[in-house]
């Protein structure tokens, strides 16, 4: 997080040029304050750290039960993904290779990112109507697929959901931009770059412009 | 939108390559017809009959003859529409603002439809006072008004191995430019009252993917705007109506459509669009995260696949568009030869930070074929990369933030195609 102080001079900086910008002395008094209720209705999100963690608990058959009845349709009975719809179990050890496959398993840096996802916006198409039970039982149910855990009597739940490290946590960094070349006080090159300039590549190859005939390409997700 | 397309591409090209004779033989000095368009008054009915009253169209619309810009999507792309994509349609468009009706989309759950007066915003967190917000409430803030691009961090995502769709609509239409006005988040954020282990924001949306992104507090006290507006008229629904975060320079995905709420806290959340998504894999199988910044990026946008030169050799204008989430945009050179020779493109119209900027360069085409590129230079001193320079860097997996330098070869009959070059 070595960026942040730096943001910080840098929003500093930009405060002292706020002339421009209108100002406040104080509150203006706008808005109300929010009741208990609202704020727990709304207030849904979970961090690594488990704050926001619901208390509750599931099991990885009760998982399988819930997502063959509710996930599998578009995700596979195994997490495989049918037709385009994400894959969400497999791929470990493919993150290098030519086509890596990103699950859960394979990619995701932490678990709570898996509870927080699936209770706000799946199933898709009816979010929010999980049980805080059914999301953590299929929550265990996705690390059995993934063989995170390899216990088919797991039971996962507030108490313990933080002792569950995910693979490929460490594989994270953060932005180290800029990491190509800049020229800051170098002038670019204008003339004589270079000998010639030869095609080495062309889309009419894969040709998948959508008024093509034949619409499939590398997707982006 | 399979065959249109193509058809009338086809059709429009011959019709121009007949204008084009006609130029010429005109040149040779042939003599020519009186064009009836100006002599026969039949062939100019709007001369002579009463056009239509006003309020015929009480919110106007394009002409008929416009009929085919749009915004299009790459249906291969995505498994459902409702979690999918379309494009800006560059190719058509001039100076530096997006039509609102023209702006890409993207959902994750669809473009949720919100009643302003069922519009609430929540503050809660590490504040004083966890608060909540109408929009009538928002409208009594101090209000700016501020011209940004938003640009989806999967922009060119589609061209890290090679080049693969043919036009700018689909290889950069990934970006809108569009003159916001709303209230500093700052300013509501001061309302509620920020308390001192403050770090972070979770900036949320109503609609059904329920999104949800990290972001710095700093850059929230900086400029973000929560934007009620764009381009003078409500936002748009597909683009947020009636609230969605403004983050300037920094990629669309954060930009919150459909706000509903604001928490501040002390850690980001890592939810899923910035672990599993908008993360960039590289070659060795670590991730970059948290990569806000849009680089520094252009691309010529006339003469491109979609607009290809129809008038034959002569005076010959190329325009394209440039930006950078780091600043303005200082200069932008262009190469007709594949980066043998550079120019300098003028800059046209207004040069905004972190704004699209347009640039154009005129030039007598000799009917060569051409090798088209764009470079720009950002403020901050970044200069766009090539694709091979970013690629070393990067690999081919890492999806977003794709700002390389962008292919148009040029045939001798001024068709245009996207390639990659030595
Ligand atoms: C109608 C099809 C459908 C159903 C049913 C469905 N999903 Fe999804 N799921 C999707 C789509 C589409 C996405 C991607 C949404 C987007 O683009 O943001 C997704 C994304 C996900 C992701 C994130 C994948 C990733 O790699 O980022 C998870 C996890 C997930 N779904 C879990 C579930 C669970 C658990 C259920 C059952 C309770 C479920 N889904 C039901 C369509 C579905």
């Amino acid at each position: 997080m070595s960026r942040f102080p730096e943001m910080r001079r840098l929003a500093l900086g930009a405060a002292a040029l706020l002339a421009a910008a209108p100002a406040l002395a104080g509150g203006l008094g706008l808005g109300r304050e929010a009741t208990h209720a609202e704020v727990a209705a709304w207030d849904i999100d979970i961090r690594p750290d488990g704050l926001g963690l619901p208390e509750g608990s599931g099991s990885v058959s009760d998982g399988e039960q819930v997502f063959s009845e509710q996930c599998a349709m578009c995700h596979g009975d195994f997490g495989e993904g049918v037709d385009r719809w994400p894959v969400l179990a497999g791929g470990q050890g493919t993150l290098t290779h030519d086509r890596p496959v990103k699950t859960i398993g394979s990619y995701w840096p932490y678990l709570s990112t898996v509870y927080d996802y699936i209770r706000r916006a799946m199933p898709f198409g009816y979010a929010q109507s999980l049980s805080n039970d059914d999301v953590y039982a299929i929550t265990a149910y996705l690390l059995y697929m993934n063989d995170v855990v390899t216990d088919d009597e797991f039971v996962l739940s507030n108490e313990n959901f933080a002792e569950v490290r995910m693979p490929n946590e460490a594989n994270f960094f953060d932005d180290p931009r800029p990491d190509t070349p800049i020229f800051v006080k170098a002038e670019p090159c204008m003339t004589d770059c270079k000998a010639e300039a030869v095609i080495t590549k062309r889309a009419v190859i894969l040709d998948v412009t959508p008024d093509g005939e034949d619409d499939s390409g590398i997707t982006v997700d | 939108m399979t065959d249109d397309a193509h058809t009338s591409r086809r059709a429009f090209l011959r019709g121009a390559g007949g204008v084009a004779l006609g130029s010429a033989a005109l040149a040779a000095g042939a003599a020519r017809a009186d064009d009836p368009l100006i002599t026969d008054l039949d062939a100019q009915p709007w001369t002579q009959f009463l056009g239509d009253p006003v309020d015929a169209m009480p919110y106007g619309m394009p002409s008929e003859h416009e009929a085919h810009v749009v915004r299009r999507t790459v249906s291969w792309l995505t498994a459902d529409a409702t979690s999918s994509i379309n494009f800006t349609p560059l190719h058509e468009l001039e100076g530096i603002i997006t039509p609102n009706g023209l702006c890409f989309e993207r959902h994750h759950g669809g473009a949720a439809h919100i009643a302003p007066g069922d519009w609430r915003l929540m503050v809660n967190g590490l504040v004083g006072r966890q608060s909540v917000f109408t929009l009538a409430d928002i409208m009594r803030f101090p209000r700016v008004t501020r011209t940004h691009f938003l640009e989806c961090a999967a922009n060119s995502g589609m061209e890290w191995r090679g080049a693969q769709l043919n036009g700018c609509q689909y290889t950069h239409g990934m970006i809108h430019n569009v003159m916001y006005t709303g209230v500093p988040l700052r300013l509501v954020l001061e309302e509620a009252g920020l308390k001192g282990a403050a770090a972070w924001v979770l900036a949320e949306g109503a609609d059904a993917a329920g999104m949800t992104r990290s972001i710095p507090l700093d850059k929230c006290l900086d400029d973000c705007l929560i934007a009620t507006h764009m381009n003078g008229e409500r936002l748009r629904p597909e683009q947020g109506y009636p609230a969605r975060l403004v983050v300037p320079g920094w990629e669309g995905n954060m930009w919150v459509k459909w706000l509903r709420r604001i928490e501040v806290g002390d850690h980001p959340w890592h939810h899923r669009e910035e672990t599993s998504k908008y993360t960039d894999l590289l070659a060795d199988g670590t991730a970059r995260r948290f990569t806000w910044e849009m680089d520094v990026k252009s691309v010529i946008t006339s003469p491109s696949p979609q607009a290809p030169i129809t008038h034959g050799r002569g005076p010959t204008v190329i325009s394209g568009v440039a930006w950078s989430g780091r600043g303005r945009v200082a200069e932008v050179h262009v190469t007709t030869d594949g980066g043998v020779n550079w120019t300098k493109a003028r800059i046209e119209g207004p040069s905004l930070d972190k704004s699209m900027h347009r640039f154009n360069h005129e030039f007598d085409w000799d009917g060569a074929p051409l090798l088209l590129q764009s470079r720009a230079i950002d403020t901050a001193g970044y200069v766009q990369p090539t694709k091979d320079a970013l690629r070393a860097v990067r690999g081919v997996n890492s999806i977003y933030h794709n700002n390389a330098i962008q292919t148009w070869a040029v045939d001798s009959d001024g068709r245009a195609e996207n390639v990659e070059i030595s």
